[in-house]
């Protein structure tokens, strides 16, 4: 997840200031990518490809569409685990943020989810839910709820004390305070929490398909390693740190399209 | 000439739960159609008075009456001005106008034909599909007193609206509201610590003592303002005076 100099890129920029940040990012991938070239060909380790065999590596892996099959069966279990994520974080994050007693009952276990290292408790879910597409969606569901609920949480408990004076000043009800300036106030926090947990979700599919049992880009990993295949198994390392980090920058610009800094509440 | 009440307040007393005492057997009569202002050092507890006025506080002691009704929370009659505006940052300054009719249920095209009314009186006709973080401090003021046009309440709170306005933009705001306010015959009660503003607008002027609130003098700043320029009234012996009598009795409580 670079944050290059596109990261400055707003919506309003004009086309010669997007043209020179596209030439900068392209600037820094080609150096990045030269280093990784000599750095393979010096070699660093007889396991470390260089660049261009990775690439190769990738376009075999693509075109014996072993990297598709790979794909199909490791999103499953991740847009399964984001999806149950999104509704259980979003739903407890709000319900902790409107009710003093919801959130009584489980800020402290979000709490404590957020600062553990819940990779750990990994092992644990195969002891109980097994080695299926479960325990891995489990595995996505542990590590993105957390962020996700409270994110949600502090978009809500932060309203602006003003606009809600504002709003019961103005003879509205509970509900209108929460469906027209609690929530709206909330959601671009709410989204961004969303963004992290799917950046955390990745880290959970991958963990679990090469800690439960390798299926997946995890099963293309672990067997490339174990034939020392290594440009294949770079290959497949590279290709799902791109999918996502192409993914989690795409959520950032639609976070920033639709809930600009400017007219967002929080 | 002793117009009617609009608003009483009965021996009014507010201790905050951490034990602090803002205000102290309040007993004022707010004259209806008129500008009142609440005038106090900080600390004085006038915008807590407001609030409770407003029901948005309740008073642990005494009541306050609104058209013969005691008050027990926020009312049609009554509109709130805030000091840091509070308008919504996602909204349209169309939408924020028209919010309190929002909430109340009116239709869509109702709101915002009253909206754009609204918006063309506070002078900021062409800028309904602004936000407020397009507009100035003042800009985003007078979209907070549209607001509370619109509602057609008789009774305005405004609590230290011009406070994060700068000097020039103030002064044209204030002349603008004695213009707006005019023909309304709104009961305006306008919380302040400025002892200019206080004179410059208001029939009368309740001073406050600090710490507990309570009043110290209910002053008629009797000056003519028909027909007379602000600079006219800024040089009237009147508005002299009662500027001057204020700050003598302010003094004491500055140290």
């Amino acid at each position: 997840m670079s944050d290059g100099p596109a990261a400055a890129g707003r919506a309003t920029a004009g086309g010669g200031r997007r043209a020179s940040q596209a030439l900068w990012l392209g600037a820094s991938f080609a150096l990045a990518f030269g280093v990784w070239e000599a750095a393979g060909r010096w070699p660093v380790s007889p396991a470390f490809p260089p660049f261009s065999a990775t690439v190769l590596a990738l376009g075999r892996l693509a075109a014996d569409g072993s990297l598709a099959r790979a794909y199909a069966s490791t999103l499953q279990p991740l847009v399964i685990g984001i999806a149950v994520s999104a509704v259980a974080g979003i739903g407890f994050g709000i319900g902790m943020g409107l009710s003093r007693a919801v959130e009584w009952v489980s800020l402290p276990v979000f709490v404590i989810a957020q600062a553990a290292p819940m990779a750990a408790i990994i092992p644990l879910i195969t002891y109980v839910y097994g080695i299926g597409l479960t325990a891995k969606v489990l595995a996505v569901v542990v590590l993105a709820v957390p962020v996700i609920t409270m994110n949600s949480y502090k978009g809500i408990r932060h309203t602006n004390p003003s606009l809600l004076e504002m709003c019961r000043a103005f003879l509205g009800t509970r509900r209108q305070q929460v469906l027209k300036v609690v929530l709206p106030h909330a959601g671009g926090l709410v989204f961004a929490g969303l963004r992290l947990g799917v950046a955390m979700g990745f880290i959970g599919v991958v963990i679990a398909e090469l800690l439960i049992t390798p299926t997946g880009i995890g099963d293309l990993i672990t067997y490339h390693s174990s034939v020392a295949d290594y440009p294949e198994m770079f290959a497949a390392i590279a290709s799902i740190i791109a999918l996502g980090a192409v993914t989690v920058r795409g959520l950032e610009r639609l976070e920033r399209r639709l809930f600009p800094p400017e007219i967002r509440g929080a | 000439m002793t117009p009617e009440a609009a608003v009483e307040v009965r021996g009014v007393g507010k201790t905050w739960e951490t034990g602090v005492e803002a205000l102290r057997d309040v007993t004022v009569a707010l004259p209806r159609g008129r500008l009142t202002t609440l005038l106090g050092p900080s600390g004085c507890g006038k915008t807590t008075l407001l609030k409770i006025i407003g029901g948005l506080v309740r008073p642990t002691a005494g009541e306050v009456r609104v058209a013969g009704r005691t008050v027990e929370g926020p009312g049609p009659e009554r509109a709130f001005v805030f000091q840091d505006f509070a308008l919504l940052p996602w909204a349209t300054v169309l939408r924020n106008v028209a919010f309190g009719l929002e909430l109340r249920g009116v239709p869509r095209e109702a709101r915002e034909a009253i909206a754009r009314g609204r918006i063309a009186e506070v002078g900021l006709a062409g800028f309904e599909a602004s936000y407020p973080h397009q507009l100035s401090g003042g800009m985003r003021q007078r979209v907070g007193l549209a607001r509370a046009l619109a509602v057609e309440a008789d009774i305005i709170l405004m609590d230290e609206p011009f406070s994060s306005v700068d000097e020039q933009t103030r002064r044209q705001f204030q002349e603008d509201l004695l213009v707006l306010l005019r023909d309304r015959g709104k009961t305006v009660i306008f919380v302040t610590h400025s002892i200019e503003e206080a004179v410059y607008l208001s029939d009368r002027v309740v001073l406050l003592s600090p710490r507990p609130g309570s009043v110290a003098r209910v002053l008629h700043p009797a000056i003519e303002r028909e027909r007379r320029s602000a600079d006219e009234i800024r040089r009237d012996k009147n508005y002299l005076d009662a500027v001057d009598e204020i700050w003598q009795i302010l003094k004491q409580y500055v140290r």
